[in-house]
C-alpha cells in the first residue's frame, strides 16, 4: 500500500520535472573505460567545496561581520559554541584541502594533456575558478578578523598600491577607504560570502556543463596525438564501443576518494582544530608579525627574497605573466601528442614548478629573512669573559639591534650572516669598514655609533673565533 | 497572386518587424542593467570619492615626551564609523628631538605596510616582515623598503602634543614619473 502510494507519488514528482528524462541520462552517460583513479581529483574539489559551503553557512549564523565584534563572535564560535571549533576547523581544514586538490587536479589535468582540443573552454573555466578559490583563501583569512587578519589586509592594500596608474584606487577599495575601519570587514564578508561564491557555483556549473558538453577525456595512449579533424569522431566511435556509464561505473572511485578526502577534514578539525586566533585587531598594537596560512606561505617568501630592483615589476607582472601562460596554454598546445612520456618538457615544468613552490614554501617555514625580535641578550657563557670590552662590546652588540639579525653560537636572528666564527675571516679593520658602512640589508652605523662604542663592537666580534675554543 | 504579394509583404514585414522587436528588447534589457548596475558601481567605488578627512588628535601632554626620546602613540583615525571598534586605531612613533621639536613616523613600513619598531640602543626602526631598517630621520638604512618612512604632521599645543590624521601611507608606482625622472636626470648629465 504504501510502497504503491509512493511509486504513484514519485511517477507523478518525475512526469512534472522529468528527472528521470534529463537528469539520469546525464548521470549514466558514457565515459572512457579507462578512467581510473586519476580522474578522483575534480570530484573530491567539488567534494571540498560542499564542505566550505555547509560549514561556511553554518559559522555565518553566529559569525558577527562587524569590525568591532567579528572577533568576539570568532572566541565564541572557537570557545562556546557548541561543535563551533568542529566547524571552524572544518571550514579551515577544508580551505586547505579545496587549495590542494584544486592544484593536484590542475597538475594531473597538464600532465595527461587532456586540456587540449576541444577541452580547451573547461581548462579556461578551470583557471577561473583556480583565481576564485584563491580569492576566497584569502579573503577568509582576513575574516579571522584578528592582529594577522588586519596586517594582511593592509600588506594586500600595499601589494596592490604597486599597479602602474590605479595601484591607489585598488587600495583604497581593499581597505574600504583611506585608512583600515569599519568598512573594511564587512567588504570582505560580502566578496568571500556572496560575490565570490556566486561566481563560483556559475563557474562549477559551466565547467560541469563542459565536461558533460566534450566528454571525459580518455587516458593518454603514446603515438596517438590529438587531431582536431578526426578527435571527436574517433572520441564518439570509441565511447559506443566500449565506453562505461559514469554511475555507477566509474562515480564509486570518485565517492570512495571523496570519503577518504572528508574523513581526513573532519579528523584535522576534530584532532588538530582550528588555527588559534591572534591577538585582537588593533592596528596600534604593533608587536605583530602577519604571516599567511600555509597554503600561501611560498608566496610569502618569494616577496621577502626578490630583488628590491624588481619588485615593483614582480609585483604585477608575475601574476600577469602566470594567468596568462595558463590561459594562452590550451590555444599554443591545444593539438597533438597527450601522453606525459612524449611532452618531456611539460613534464620538466611540472617538476620545476613543484620544486620552486616546494623551496619557496620550505623558506617561507624558516622565514629566516625576520629580524628577531624577542634575541635575548648574549650570557656571560658564550661572550667568554664578564668584564672588559669584549663584555661591553657583547652588551653593545644586543642594544644596538645587532643580534637582531645576526647569530651568535644559535643565538639571535638569521637575516644576516652567522657571526659566530667572524673573528676568524675578518680583520679588524674590514669589520671597521663593514660595521661604519653597512651593506645592502644592514644599516651603516657610522652616525650611530661613537669611535668608542664601535671599538668594543669590533672588538667582541674579533673574539668570535672557532679557533679560539679549540685552544 | 495577390496572394502571393500579401504572403511576402507579411513575410517581411515580419522580419523586419522581428528585427526591431530583438533590438527593442536588447535595448531595454540594456537600460534595466544600468538601472540596477550603476549605483551599485557607484555605491561599491564611493571611497574612492569620499571626502579626505584630517583632523588633529591629542596623544598626550608633552610632558609624556621626555627630550631625545622617542616614543609609541596611539589614537583614532580620522573617519570612525561607529561600529569599527579598535581597528580604527592607529599609532605612531612620536620623537621630541630637542626641546619643542616633535617629528611623528608612521609605523607602517613603505616595503608592505607592516608595523616597525623601534631600537632605542641602534636609534632604528625595524620592520619585522621583511626586515626593513631606517635611520631615526625615517631614511631607508637597509632592506627592501623603496622609500623613507612617512611622517605625520606633529605639533605642540597648549601643553599637548597633537598629530594630524592621515591616510595609510600607500607606497605607489608611477611609470610615467620614472620616466621623466630618467630623461630629466639624462639631460642633466
Amino acid at each position: 500500500m504504501i510502497r504503491r502510494l509512493a511509486k504513484n507519488a514519485w511517477d507523478w514528482f518525475d512526469d512534472r520535472t522529468g528527472v528521470s528524462k534529463t537528469i539520469w541520462p546525464i548521470m549514466t552517460h558514457l565515459v572512457p573505460p579507462g578512467a581510473t583513479w586519476w580522474y578522483v581529483f575534480g570530484s573530491a574539489t567539488l567534494c571540498a567545496f560542499a564542505v566550505q559551503v555547509v560549514s561556511g553557512v553554518v559559522l555565518a549564523m553566529s559569525y558577527v561581520p562587524s569590525a568591532e565584534s567579528a572577533y568576539e563572535s570568532l572566541q565564541y564560535i572557537t570557545n562556546e559554541a557548541q561543535f563551533g571549533s568542529f566547524m571552524r576547523g572544518m571550514h579551515y581544514w577544508g580551505a586547505g584541502t579545496m587549495v590542494l586538490m584544486v592544484g593536484i587536479h590542475m597538475t594531473q589535468v597538464f600532465l595527461s594533456g587532456a586540456f587540449k582540443f576541444p577541452r580547451e573552454l573547461t581548462w579556461l573555466s578551470g583557471i577561473v575558478l583556480l583565481g576564485l578559490v584563491l580569492g576566497m583563501a584569502f579573503t577568509g583569512q582576513l575574516l579571522r578578523w584578528d592582529q594577522n587578519a588586519i596586517w594582511s589586509v593592509i600588506l594586500a592594500a600595499e601589494a596592490a598600491g604597486r599597479a602602474p596608474f590605479v595601484g591607489d584606487w585598488i587600495a583604497q577599495l581593499i581597505l574600504g577607504g583611506e585608512t583600515l575601519g569599519g568598512a573594511t570587514l564587512s567588504r570582505f564578508y560580502v566578496i568571500h560570502v556572496f560575490v565570490i561564491p556566486g561566481l563560483m557555483i556559475t563557474m562549477i556549473g559551466a565547467h560541469l556543463y563542459l565536461v558533460l558538453r566534450n566528454g571525459i577525456s580518455e587516458p593518454p595512449v603514446k603515438g596517438k596525438p590529438v587531431d582536431p579533424e578526426t578527435y571527436r569522431e574517433e572520441y564518439e566511435e570509441e565511447i559506443e564501443k566500449h565506453g562505461v556509464p559514469f554511475f555507477p561505473d566509474s562515480a564509486w572511485r570518485d565517492v570512495v576518494f571523496a570519503l577518504g578526502v572528508v574523513l581526513a577534514i573532519a579528523c584535522a578539525a576534530f584532532f588538530i582544530g582550528p588555527p588559534t586566533l591572534d591577538p585582537p585587531p588593533d592596528p596600534s598594537v604593533i608587536e605583530a608579525q602577519p604571516r599567511p596560512d600555509w597554503y600561501f606561505l611560498w608566496m610569502f617568501a618569494i616577496m621577502a627574497l626578490m630583488p628590491a630592483g624588481l619588485e615593483n615589476f614582480a609585483i604585477i607582472f608575475g601574476p600577469v605573466f602566470v594567468g596568462s601562460v595558463l590561459i594562452g596554454l590550451p590555444f599554443i598546445f591545444g593539438k597533438g601528442e597527450r601522453h606525459p612520456a612524449r611532452r618531456p618538457w611539460a613534464v620538466g615544468v611540472v617538476i620545476v614548478t613543484f620544486a620552486c613552490i616546494g623551496g619557496f614554501w620550505l623558506a617561507g617555514v624558516r622565514s629566516n629573512w625576520s629580524p628577531n625580535f624577542k634575541a635575548e641578550p648574549l650570557s656571560a657563557e658564550i661572550v667568554g669573559v664578564e668584564t672588559g670590552p669584549v663584555a661591553e662590546g657583547a652588551v653593545l652588540f644586543h642594544a644596538q639591534g645587532c643580534l637582531n639579525c645576526h647569530l651568535i653560537d644559535g643565538k639571535g636572528g638569521r637575516r644576516g650572516p652567522n657571526l659566530t666564527d667572524v673573528g676568524d675571516r675578518l680583520t679588524h679593520d674590514a669589520m671597521v669598514i663593514r660595521v661604519m658602512n653597512g651593506g645592502h640589508n644592514m644599516p651603516a652605523f657610522a652616525s650611530i655609533l661613537t669611535p668608542d662604542e664601535l671599538e668594543r663592537i669590533v672588538a667582541f666580534l674579533q673574539s668570535r673565533t672557532l679557533k679560539k675554543i679549540s685552544d | 497572386m495577390n496572394d502571393d504579394s500579401s504572403e511576402k509583404m507579411t513575410c517581411c514585414q515580419d522580419v523586419g518587424r522581428r528585427r526591431f522587436l530583438t533590438k527593442v528588447t536588447m535595448a531595454l534589457s540594456a537600460v534595466i542593467g544600468a538601472i540596477v548596475a550603476l549605483p551599485a558601481v557607484a555605491f561599491v567605488l564611493a571611497p574612492l570619492f569620499k571626502k579626505h578627512e584630517e583632523v588633529w588628535r591629542d596623544v598626550g601632554p608633552t610632558s609624556d615626551f621626555v627630550a631625545g626620546t622617542t616614543k609609541l602613540v596611539s589614537f583614532r583615525d580620522a573617519t570612525s564609523l561607529p561600529w569599527a571598534g579598535a581597528s580604527t586605531k592607529t599609532a605612531a612613533w612620536v620623537r621630541h628631538l630637542e626641546e619643542g621639536s616633535f617629528s611623528a613616523f608612521s609605523v607602517n613600513c613603505t616595503h608592505l605596510g607592516c608595523p616597525v619598531r623601534w631600537i632605542e640602543g641602534g636609534g632604528l626602526f625595524m620592520c619585522p616582515c621583511h626586515g626593513g631598517v631606517y635611520y631615526a630621520d625615517g631614511k631607508v638604512a637597509a632592506g627592501p623598503p623603496p622609500k623613507p618612512l612617512p611622517q605625520y604632521q606633529v605639533r605642540a599645543r597648549e601643553g599637548r602634543v597633537e598629530v594630524l590624521t592621515a591616510p595609510i601611507p600607500i607606497t605607489t608606482v608611477d611609470p610615467l614619473m620614472k620616466l621623466k625622472q630618467k630623461k630629466g636626470s639624462a639631460s642633466q648629465s
